[in-house]
């Protein structure tokens, strides 16, 4: 039973410094609170009931956790090839896009397994072929990653807003008409309980994501080939590893799982694309890779977590201001930051760079 | 390890204690009578000196005047739209306003869901069917829209009578139907006051991006002023702010909108098209307190009050007595019905 005990302490060292993290938020929270005159028992209780207290909050945290997972799935699996992915919100949008352009121009017979299978595929493709690009130019020309990624957002959303606000979009509106197929069920045409609330489907395929990105990290010569190179790169095309493939395929495959968390406003709530939908998911991504330790289970839990604030954070929007809530994002993020041993290590090798 | 759980701990207890705090004061007192109302912004939030900011003062008023109790929700990405009025519908508000045309689809569906709250959208795109005709809202859901088109009537007339060029200028934000109706208003107004002027009406953009561009705004002022014209109109949001800065570098005039904005060039700002935001989200208040609130389409023109143009003891100087009477005489025979202003171009 050596391997379980190992495992359970891997846990406990992965686990303890976003847990001392979240203490140091919930008593800065606490001091906030109490700064604004309010009684901290009863906002944390208002920020429960409204998230995890009832079927409808429950369910949008569900919703919000899924894009969160892909973005931070997007991130963490960059980091650990090492990578620094910051354009998981321009490949989130892209996916979102290339999955209604497919549910528009499907039409409405088609079968709902076939238009939202094309359609994820589509999102898939879209988000993947912006990853491409820094990972293309990473490994062929060795641009820095983060500089590309960056500027390649501000280029991605551009364009959208240009190609939606000039050739698509409904009179009057920011978004595009509504997608003829593919539309995914919400949660609450089977358990009614969820009535209202964003949760669909596309959970479900974002959980085969996470399930299929966990097997392939830990499980597949591709996944052991990754990991090295976010090691040492020296030490694996030593080891006859090809780096720069490793690299654009990181890359590709990081955006593709932006692009998937597209889908869940797509296909699964509205119904269309709509210009600036992701809203700083793509960045929360960052923040949720950090926080749940590059490894797809943490991943989920840090998506929950962000998920549970942000929803939160407007059930309690009456007696505290919103803002309180995203300086929590901020103390969480700092907290785990200083402590990730990623982070530390390119923080490192900067200043030895120099 | 063992230091990182001690430290745990110790945060725990202090969280825990922090729960048992009660400062005085703290909650809200519940008031039977008092009207509940629920105001969701748009994403820019309060502080764009535009309609967040007016609907908040609208219902700071209905605070002070009337006693409502307003909660503000401040959505943060696209579905918070949805979360935010729904949390307000759900805890029995009675009246839940969301501030901006983007709230359209999601004021039409949950107004349809909660029949028994009743529903307020400031810019509310109204659809219209196959035939053209017009889709009515929800019964429980009020259409709050405004005629800029009159508003920008009276200040085409303005520019055209103060401007003394024959030539009179426009900056539009993004090239859209929304600004078109300034333009077609201001156009009119310049045309009625003075037939033979020629309107030079310029966009600083097809995308969003072009309500955030003072660089342009300045570059298309620039030239319009240097072939002639006198005075500028824009409805550009942020955009606008290159207008003023040209008209303050070539000492010539523009004019603001939405809100005043004499403060951003002080002797160069003519005169501002203003929108009644406040005024229309304080009348929705005040008629569901008098428990005569009912839903459809609310315009608010010259007649209600809900636009005009700025004409106080700081831009007097710039207007002749002779062009104000002239400009209210107008203003009455918009109200009267005997002029029809142009809402497309």
């Amino acid at each position: 039973m050596s391997s379980r005990a190992s495992w359970r302490e891997t846990f406990a060292e992965e686990a303890i410094a976003p847990l001392v993290a979240l203490g140091i938020a919930l008593v800065v929270g606490d001091l906030l609170i109490l700064a604004y005159g309010q009684a901290p028992g009863d906002v944390w209780r208002t920020l429960v009931e409204g998230t995890w207290g009832n079927a409808y909050g429950f369910g949008q945290v569900l919703y919000k956790a899924t894009t969160l997972t892909c973005t931070g799935l997007a991130v963490a699996l960059s980091l650990r090839a090492g990578l620094f992915n910051i354009g998981a919100e321009g490949q989130l949008a892209m996916g979102g896009l290339a999955a209604a352009l497919v549910g528009l121009a499907l039409p409405a017979s088609t079968p709902l397994a076939i238009a939202a299978a094309l359609a994820t595929f589509a999102a898939l493709v879209g988000g993947g072929a912006v990853g491409a690009v820094p990972g293309w130019l990473k490994s062929r020309f060795g641009a820095h990653e983060v500089i590309v990624t960056i500027m390649l957002n501000f280029i991605v959303l551009a364009l959208l807003n240009w190609f939606v606000s000039a050739r698509l979009h409904v009179p009057e509106t920011l978004h595009t008409p509504s997608i003829r197929a593919g539309a995914l069920p919400r949660i609450a045409e089977w358990f009614s309980a969820f009535h209202g609330s964003a949760a669909n489907a596309s959970l479900f395929l974002v959980a085969v994501a996470v399930a299929v990105v966990s097997w392939a990290l830990f499980r597949t010569r591709a996944g052991y080939e990754l990991r090295a190179v976010g090691l040492q790169p020296d030490a694996a095309e030593y080891a006859g590893v090809k780096v720069g493939r490793v690299w654009t395929r990181a890359m590709i495959v990081g955006g593709a799982l932006a692009g998937l968390g597209g889908i869940n406003f797509v296909l699964g709530y509205k119904g269309y694309y709509e210009d600036g939908f992701s809203g700083g998911a793509g960045f929360l991504g960052i923040a949720v890779a950090l926080v749940g330790r590059n490894h797809p289970v943490g991943v989920v839990l840090a998506a929950l977590f962000f998920a549970t604030l942000s929803q939160g954070g407007l059930a309690i929007n009456a007696t505290v201001p919103k803002q309180m809530v995203e300086v929590l994002q901020g103390v969480v993020i700092l907290a785990v930051a200083a402590s990730v041993p990623e982070v530390r290590r390119i923080l490192r090798q900067s200043v030895r760079g120099r | 390890m063992r230091k990182l759980l001690a430290l745990l701990g110790v945060l725990l207890a202090i969280h825990v204690a922090f729960l048992f705090v009660r400062p005085a004061g703290a909650a809200l007192p519940a008031t039977a009578d008092a009207v509940d109302v629920g105001i969701v912004f748009d994403l820019g939030g309060r502080g764009d000196k535009s309609f967040n900011d007016g609907a908040y003062l609208g219902a700071e008023r209905a605070m002070r005047e009337l006693g409502a109790r307003v909660r503000f929700v401040e959505p943060g990405e696209g579905s918070d739209r949805e979360a935010g009025l729904r949390l307000l519908a759900a805890e029995g508000m009675d009246l839940v306003i969301g501030v901006g045309f983007i709230f359209t689809d999601d004021l039409s569906q949950l107004a349809l869901e909660y029949p028994n709250v009743a529903f307020a959208g400031v810019d509310f795109a109204v659809g219209v069917d196959s035939t053209g005709a017009v889709i009515q809202p929800p019964k429980n859901l009020a259409a709050l829209k405004f005629r800029e088109e009159q508003g920008s009537f009276l200040v085409g007339a303005l520019a055209a009578l103060v401007g003394g060029s024959k030539k009179v200028g426009f900056v539009g934000g993004m090239d859209s139907p929304l600004i078109h109706k300034f333009e077609a208003g201001y156009r009119a107004g310049a045309m009625h006051v003075c037939p033979d002027c020629e309107v030079i009406a310029q966009y600083a953009g097809v995308t969003p991006e072009a309500f955030r561009n003072p660089g342009r705004g300045k570059e298309l002022a620039l030239s319009q002023f240097q072939s002639g014209v006198n005075v500028i109109y824009h409805a550009s949001g942020s955009t606008g702010l290159g207008v003023f800065e040209a008209a303050r570098t070539l000492k010539k005039l523009g004019i603001g909108v939405d809100a005043d904005q004499y403060n951003e060039a002080p002797g160069y700002v003519l005169s501002s098209m203003v929108k009644g935001v406040d005024a229309a989200v304080f009348d929705a208040i005040k008629r569901v307190k008098e428990q005569r609130f009912v839903g459809g389409i609310y315009q608010f023109g010259l007649a209600e009050n809900g636009v005009g143009y700025v004409y106080d003891a700081r831009n007097k100087a710039l207007i002749p007595d002779s062009v104000r009477t002239r400009l209210e005489a107008l203003r009455a025979e918009i109200i009267a019905g005997r002029i029809t202003v142009p809402s497309t171009r």
